[in-house]
């Protein structure tokens, strides 16, 4: 087996909260309807300086506590985005300098909507597989935007997951599999504030079918069935479609809900599964095998078999887990939500 | 006059299509019909071709062409009918005359939309185009609305109630659930309709008849033709009538009642010799419920504002009084807005041929009722077994 894997990983969430119930109000909808259509109870949101930058820092911080590992034998650092601060120049330069990783540093930023993340975690891994690197950082984290009034609005949440990937892993990464379309599902333009989606086709056509390809794909390509699995994750962009996948594979809720973390936080984007894997691996016991996929709009789906190993246990408690950063919370009103979130044009 | 008959029928499924573009479910419906009738293209004469709004759905013109292009025909005319949810009933009657006329023996009649390619506010706009632009949509008015202002005025002036509204709607449901074609093939109840999310008051989510795509395609074909043929089963065409109003709703005569309905369906009945008694089975338009309880009454079906006790007494229900939109309606088989007509059509076809299996319901006529906008337009076509 090959034993490479997660060596430190870490999350980060912002402490504010709105309930969706508080936006359906100002919006005019029932919000009973609202809770129930996308079973999201409250989403978290950036404080006013906050970005991906400052979460990215925050998770990568989280996940080299753990790791124990000097942050100069990090060779490469990708930041997975659909929310970079900046349209030319990179998040990752300062995230670095931050972190204080190595100056030898291959870096860029990522961008596939909400599954760029877990493209960078496959990239690093495949960089340690060929021995260019000894350690990489692979980092999914999200500001993301809703239009006010768009059924966005109600799930657009921030917050995001850092991953160490080199030997000796708490966490080994067995394989990964990922299945890409060009499916125009969500998009948002050169200049434009808010994405724009195609409503009812980002589901059957889009998420549901990239989920399940991905994941099949990935069963078929390590020869498991997903009942070996003792996790899964999938990307939530809310609380309806990763169940309604989810019982599509016959997964039982026990399985499900450790990683399913959307209701309380919202959909965090480039951070929403990797988020959902945190949460696991918080939990999860030696020999405990992981299935994660993501699904990011436009469109495609990375599927991850992960099999826990007893140095999990040691690491785990050297950073805040995520349990922590869901459960920290300060509620605000909408007024204080379009001022953190500069939808006030003064 | 000429008489002329249904022979052949064929239809996609309707819903959504993520995976099919407006060709593709044209030329599927289009090919059904032809081996439904086992007809070949040298056969059909002219094609036509009902559609309401490609142009804003999909960017496309020219669509009578493009169908008759990817339906493989060469030289033959083609002809595109618009007159909004009405495009697929208008492009039969248009049809119908010209085989009436002596120019054609046989032709293909086609309805198609492709509707999901755009968002639901864009289709909202692009639907909007039936209505009066200058005096309904400037004012912020689409058809939700429109509807819900008759809806209004309905209840106002005859004591209809939300829960008789909503009875047509379950009655929809109930039968989509026995059409393999249908979009929705699940059961609602009065209560699903009445919870749901408000649309524009009185009408509810489940009030309105949904976004569609899919084609629909029927032959039409003279009697000399049907002979030479030895076509079996034909449907014939007993009566045909057509009437315009209004575009904008402010400017008729009644809010509750639509003078399209009640003159198309005069001329469909004169022409056939048959009364409201003699049709036991008809497909109405019910873009929302309340254009489904106006149109009983003014087919005659009930007295006028007696729609409401006559839907809540069971009279609609498959196999009752007039066993009314078996194919599941406008509602819950779907509304692909230039389809519709055609798929109308075809419901009442495959009735007296006897084909709809668990739906079946034994009648002798049938009677398909398609109207464009808010009642700018209306058909009305009655069809029998025998000539």
């Amino acid at each position: 087996m090959n034993m490479l894997g997660i060596v430190g990983y870490g999350a980060y969430i912002p402490k504010y909260r709105i309930k969706t119930a508080e936006i359906a109000k100002i919006w005019g909808k029932n919000p009973k309807e609202i809770e129930k259509g996308l079973l999201i109870k409250e989403k978290s949101v950036p404080g006013i300086d906050e970005d991906t930058i400052t979460i990215a820092v925050e998770a990568g911080q989280n996940a080299l506590a753990r790791s124990g590992i000097n942050p100069k034998d990090i060779g490469a650092l990708f930041i997975g985005s659909e929310s970079h601060p900046y349209a030319v120049k990179p998040s990752g330069t300062v995230v670095a300098e931050a972190l204080n990783i190595n100056r030898e540093l291959r870096l860029a930023d990522m961008e596939f909507a909400c599954k760029a993340g877990t493209a960078a975690m496959q990239i690093i891994l495949s960089m340690v597989k060929a021995g260019d690197i000894k350690y990489g950082m692979a980092i999914g984290a999200d500001t993301s935007q809703g239009r006010p009034g768009d059924a966005l609005e109600y799930s657009a949440a921030a917050g995001g997951a850092a991953f160490i990937i080199g030997k000796d892993p708490a966490a080994i990464i067995e394989d990964t599999y990922s299945f890409t379309t060009d499916t125009p599902d969500f998009w948002r333009r050169e200049g434009e504030n808010y994405p724009k989606h195609g409503a009812r086709f980002t589901g059957e056509p889009s998420y549901f079918r990239h989920i399940i390809q991905a994941t099949k794909g990935l069963l078929n390509k390590v020869g498991r069935n997903i009942e070996e699995y003792d996790y899964v994750v999938f990307h939530q962009p809310n609380g309806k479609f990763p169940v309604k996948a989810m019982k599509y594979f016959k997964v039982p809720k026990e399985k499900y809900l450790p990683g399913l973390v959307v209701d309380r936080i919202g959909n965090c984007y480039s951070g929403s599964s990797p988020i959902g894997l945190t949460a696991v691996l918080d939990i999860a016991n030696e020999g405990d095998k992981i299935l994660l996929t993501s699904y990011g709009s436009g469109a495609g789906s990375d599927s991850f078999s992960i099999i826990v190993t007893k140095r999990l246990k040691e690491i785990r408690d050297k950073a805040k887990k995520t349990e922590y950063y869901i459960e920290r919370k300060q509620y605000i009103s909408y007024g204080v939500y379009t001022k953190f979130r500069k939808k006030l044009k003064i | 006059m000429k008489k002329v008959a249904v022979i052949g029928v064929g239809e996609t499924k309707f819903g959504e299509h993520w995976y099919k573009s407006f060709r593709d479910l044209a030329v599927e419906a289009g090919i059904k019909s032809m081996e439904d009738a086992n007809l070949e293209r040298k056969d059909i004469g002219a094609l036509f071709v009902g559609n309401m709004s490609a142009g804003k759905f999909i960017g496309q013109e020219h669509v009578a062409s493009l169908v008759a292009d990817h339906l493989g025909f060469s030289g033959i005319p083609c002809i595109r009918t618009e007159s909004a949810c009405a495009s697929g009933s208008l492009a039969f009657r248009q049809a119908l005359l010209s085989l009436q006329s002596g120019a054609y023996d046989a032709v293909m009649v086609e309805g198609v939309e492709k509707m999901t390619d755009i968002i639901g506010s864009q289709a909202s706009l692009a639907l909007m185009g039936a209505g009066d632009q200058e005096w309904e949509a400037s004012v912020g008015l689409t058809f939700p609305g429109l509807y819900a202002l008759i809806a209004r005025r309905h209840m106002h002036e005859y004591g209809t109630t939300p829960e008789q509204l909503a009875m047509f709607s379950v009655n929809n449901h109930k039968n989509a659930v026995k059409n393999p074609d249908a979009q929705f093939r699940f059961e609602i109840s009065v209560e699903d309709v009445l919870n749901s999310p408000l649309i524009a008051d009185p009408l509810h989510l489940l009030d309105c008849s949904p976004i569609t795509d899919g084609a629909a395609s029927v032959l039409l074909a003279t009697e000399d033709f049907i002979k030479k043929k030895k076509i079996k089963n034909p449907i014939w065409v007993l009566g045909s009538g057509q009437s315009s109003d209004t575009v904008a709703l402010q400017d008729r005569k009644s809010l509750t009642s639509m003078f399209v309905t009640i003159d198309a369906a005069k001329k469909a009945y004169k022409q056939s010799g048959l009364k409201p008694k003699d049709i036991k089975i008809a497909e109405v338009h019910d873009c929302f419920s309340i254009n489904g309880l106006v149109a009983i009454e003014d087919l005659g079906f009930c007295k006028k504002g007696e729609g409401g006790k006559f839907i809540e007494d069971g009279n609609i229900s498959l196999g009752s009084t007039v066993s009314i939109n078996t194919s599941g309606g406008l509602k819950a088989k779907g509304h692909p807005v230039g389809a519709t007509g055609i798929s109308q059509i075809i419901e009442i076809v495959k009735q007296l041929r006897g084909e709809c299996e668990k739906r079946q319901v034994d009648a002798k006529y049938g009677l398909t009722h398609n109207i464009g906008g808010s009642g700018a337009s209306c058909l009305v076509h009655i069809f029998g077994k025998e000539k």
